[in-house]
């Protein structure tokens, strides 16, 4: 067992994990915060996404004790201050951009850094950089959409609902 | 104009917030005190027998808490197929056991023939590694030709490879023999519809808890149908009585089919939680997902269709051998023939059709109903042949089908597959189509493409589905050994406010929001105070679940019945708070007005009135306000549409982009324009992918060779394009209250044909004379496709 002490959605914990515990589980087991998923074990689905120091990460592919000292942001502290949905929280519900929900955080994870590097990305950008999060409840249409709606841009010429 | 509210609007779905904050409640999100983990020991070899098991290493291990084998439930039941087909021959199908873990025999990669239940995930890995199973291999039995001709069996207590040799029509066979063979024109075509995996997004995941005290169990599963798993667990599998199981289906993510059914693991959570007086959980990998859920499709298919010169439809001809997997699994049964071979008229007034499925045991994991279930393989073989046949013809795609089209003044009408279409009209679905299309600027835009060094292509489709499965009475006819019907209770509380328990599971769908609409509307109350319970069988009357676009036409019915009951009873109350005869009494908008006055009481005083019965009739009226409905269908519904989609494909390389596609449906009535059109991209989403992407492979050994994301191809975002998605003006379902046909299966109905259909067209406006292609259309298949021409 270490311990590692990390700052998760603002809040500082510590925890004794085992070496070979992953981010993944230690997020859903020992803090639990469960909106992180897992749907594979080859780290190709993206359910995972959280970010680590500002970058996007598959939890999945990490061990806990790596984030030791790190700055973690999850789907769980995603929203605005007083409770309300985020833009792009906003947005994904507002064009109908999740199904099921199971790939939603880490669709929204991804979208969040996304904006962050390419403010207003194109149809093409967006489907590009979503390469690593599968979705299959909703034929991308509407995620490719809220994406682009949240970042500000016009999405009324993409055809309906 | 779409409306504002209730039903006919797109309210955004409450159920988003939990998704979106990561607040949703997934089964393996539920951490009991206690709890335990079950991991299982899996066949690495497709076909061999189980010589022994020897766990006694496992046992000493530390943390083991249980180990279980296949003798353990040797005794208990086995996991039934629910539909019985009858043979040709009159012989009813071979149905061998599928028991909880293998016992003698494993037959196929993933076969679970061992348990562990210990302290940590880590402690039940190792100890499951360490058990030592000496199983003798046998040759693996994975082509379904081979299968049929082989003396070497899968099991071995039946003899035989094949399931059931069936025919659709029997009566019909040899009209439509004679009709071919006199017919001027036969295009002949020979298509396999390729395997596939549902892969819903949240992996399998089985929570079982005992209560000593009250010998009861409970089970928290990934399933579509939890009364239909319990069912199946308490009078098949391990005889524990309904009372004393519950089986709560929680936030599940996605399903498609493959949760539909009950999984051996179900049942031995449950059993090992009774062992261990602990409760157990069993959470599935994506490999074990690959190697264990059940698979769609899988049909290897001669289709033949004969027709005037004029492009006449005389008959359809159709052999198929279907892969059932290892096992049967719940509904693998009725998925190739009564959900496939009814379907075989097409939109079509065609007068002979005549269908031969033969089902076929494999050492590969069970096929079952996937996203369409059977329809898919039904609008495959006939949209690919017509196709075929109006370009042998010369004929214009569309042409031909308009041609042969029901037309609405022939409803009902009963197809040549013995269906009774209630309503339709598949012309005007055509015309929306052209309207969208621009089929004028193809030419256009084809030469831009040539421009560029690519090929363009134009693939046109219609299709027609059943739904709203389904009348209990005829499926009970065909072989169903469960009714299809559906129900809901409207319990109104005192205070007002609504809990409405359905037996429809949400996991994608939108019910949270969109039955709230319907019956808010239908009570003139705000959606907002209606609350929907679903997916636990102790507070649901019950339900047949959710699978084949059946949620809203068949339980969305019960609900819409059960609501009746409440407005005639609230209405007595009202009478009665009103001193009127309830016969005088107008419920609008949420009021009760005594006819021709200004006296009125509102729909929730009246429901404080049902619980707090002071001066109540209570001679008469019962107290309380709550009603349960259960609606059995009298028909299925008859979703249609017609789609065009054009691609590009590279003559360099074979990669076949997909530039637009279009799909117009008549689903009925709709409830919900935004998440009707959701619904459609998702079913767009896997028909694409199984068109250009998706195949589940197996090697001559049975081994899955496709068994991970980096193996099997998911479609991704830049796999897809924007859709453009029609559904506003549907023909009424004309026997159910809503008028609704259902639409979730739709999209991958209709769009693998439409995609392999442009493909072809592509290929051939480059002057190869390519006629068909197997999907999954990879760039490696074209290619190959192209240089053979």
């Amino acid at each position: 067992m270490a311990s590692v002490a990390m700052v998760v959605n603002g809040k500082s914990i510590t925890r004794e994990v085992e070496g070979h515990t992953l981010l993944v589980d230690f997020l859903r087991d020992d803090l639990r915060l469960t909106g992180t998923h897992v749907g594979c074990d080859t780290s190709q689905c993206g359910a995972c996404v959280v970010h680590v120091n500002g970058q996007s990460v598959k939890a999945c592919a990490m061990f806990a004790i790596e984030a030791d000292g790190a700055d973690v942001a999850t789907i769980e502290g995603q929203a605005n201050k007083d409770g309300s949905l985020n833009v792009i929280q906003q947005a994904f519900q507002d064009h109908h951009g999740l199904q099921c929900g199971f790939c939603t955080p880490g669709m929204v994870m991804t979208a969040a850094a996304l904006l962050k590097e390419n403010p207003k990305p194109t149809e093409a950008e967006v489907r590009s950089y979503l390469e690593g999060n599968i979705c299959r409840c909703t034929g991308y249409h509407n995620i490719v959409k809220a994406i682009m709606a949240a970042s500000g841009q016009d999405v009324t010429a993409i055809a309906a609902e | 104009m779409p409306k504002d509210t209730g039903i006919g609007a797109s309210d955004k779905r409450r159920e988003d917030i939990r998704f979106l904050t990561g607040a949703g409640h997934y089964t393996d999100d539920i951490k009991h005190y206690g709890a335990t983990t079950a991991i299982f020991c899996r066949s690495t070899v497709a076909n061999g027998i189980i010589k022994s098991i020897d766990t006694s290493a496992a046992e000493a291990m530390p943390g083991v808490l249980a180990i279980f084998t296949g003798a353990d439930f040797a005794d208990v039941g086995g996991n039934p197929a629910g539909w019985l087909i009858n043979s040709r021959d009159g012989t009813p199908m071979k149905e061998p056991k599928r028991p909880v873990l293998a016992h003698g025999k494993v037959r196929h990669v993933g076969d679970a023939y061992a348990a562990v239940i210990a302290e940590t995930e880590l402690q039940a890995r190792n100890a499951a590694e360490a058990i030592v199973a000496e199983i003798e291999e046998l040759p693996a039995i994975v082509d379904m030709a081979a299968a049929l001709a082989g003396d070497a069996f899968v099991h071995d207590e039946i003899g035989t490879n094949q399931c059931f040799d069936w025919g659709w029509i029997e009566d019909n066979r040899a009209a439509t023999d004679a009709a071919i063979k006199a017919a001027p024109h036969v295009t002949t075509l020979e298509l396999v519809n390729n395997r596939l995996v549902p892969n819903a997004m949240e992996p399998r995941c089985s929570i079982g808890s005992y209560d000593a005290g009250n010998d009861s169990y409970i089970l928290q599963t990934t399933s579509q149908n939890p009364h239909l798993t319990r069912l199946l667990i308490s009078a098949f599998v391990m005889g524990i009585p309904e009372n004393k199981l519950t089986v709560i289906a929680p936030d599940v993510g996605g399903g498609f089919g493959s949760k539909i059914y009950h999984y051996g693991e179900e049942a031995l959570v449950l059993a090992a939680a009774r062992k261990i007086g602990r409760p157990v959980k069993w959470t599935a990998d994506r490999t074990e997902a690959f190697l264990t859920d059940a698979h769609g499709r899988d049909h290897v298919t001669k289709i033949e269709l004969a027709c005037e010169k004029d492009g006449t439809f005389i008959a359809f001809r159709t052999e198929t051998m279907a892969n059932v997997g290892a096992y049967l699994s719940n509904f693998s049964t009725a998925t190739p023939t009564f959900l496939h071979g009814t379907l075989m008229a097409g939109n079509y007034t065609v007068p002979n059709v005549y269908v031969n499925v033969k089902a076929v045991f494999t050492n590969t994991a069970p096929v079952d109903a996937y996203r369409g279930a059977g329809r898919p393989e039904a609008t495959y073989s006939i949209e690919r042949v017509i196709d075929k046949a109006a370009r042998e013809l010369g004929i214009d795609p569309i042409a031909i089908r308009r041609k042969n089209f029901v037309k609405p003044d022939q409803y009902p009408f009963t197809s040549a597959a013995g269906l009774e279409y209630d309503s339709g009209n598949y012309d005007a679905l055509m015309d929306t189509l052209e309207k969208h299309i621009d089929r004028d600027g193809f030419a256009v835009r084809r030469k831009a493409s040539e421009a560029r060094g690519m090929l363009r292509g134009l693939g046109l489709n219609a299709y027609i589905e059943a739904c709203g499965i389904a009348p209990s009475n005829l499926v009970g006819v065909l072989g169903s050994r469960v009714g299809l019907y559906d129900a809901a209770t409207v319990r109104v509380n005192a205070t007002g406010n609504l809990s409405v328990m359905v037996g429809a599971h949400s996991h994608g769908q939108g019910h949270e929001t969109v039955f709230p609409q319907i019956v808010g509307e239908m009570l003139g109350i705000d959606p907002a105070s209606i609350d929907i319970v679903h997916g636990d069988t102790s507070k649901i009357p019950f339900g047949m679940g959710t699978y084949g676009s059946r949620s809203l036409a068949v339980c969305g019915s019960a609900m819409v019945r059960a609501t009746e009951k409440i407005i005639a009873k609230a209405k007595k109350i009202a009478a009665h708070m009103l001193e009127a005869s309830a016969d005088d009494v107008d419920f609008k908008d949420g009021q009760f007005t005594v006819k021709g006055t200004d006296k009125s009481v509102s729909f929730g005083e009246v429901a404080l009135k049902a619980y707090i019965p002071h001066n109540f009739p209570i001679e008469d009226i019962e107290p309380g306000l709550e009603e349960t409905a259960f609606y059995d269908p009298a028909n299925f519904t008859y979703p249609s549409g017609a789609y065009a989609c054009e691609v590009e494909v590279d003559p360099d390389t074979g990669k076949v982009r997909v530039d637009r596609f279009v799909a117009v449906d008549d689903f009925g009535n709709i409830m919900n324009p935004m998440i009707v059109t959701g619904q459609v991209h998702g079913g767009l989403g896997q028909g694409i992918g199984q068109a250009l992407l998706e195949g589940a492979r197996y090697d001559d050994d049975g081994q899955l060779l496709s068994a991970s994301y980096m193996d099997y191809t998911m479609p991704r975002a830049d796999d897809l394009p924007f859709y453009t998605v029609d559904h506003a003006n549907g023909t009424p379902c004309t026997h159910n209250p809503l008028g609704v046909k259902g639409c979730g299966e739709a999209g991958a109905i209709g769009s693998p044909p439409t995609i392999v259909n442009a493909v072809v067209d592509a290929l051939q406006s480059a002057g190869k004379n390519v006629t068909h292609i197997d999907m999954p259309l990879t760039p490696l298949r074209v290619w190959d496709a192209m240089q053979n021409a």
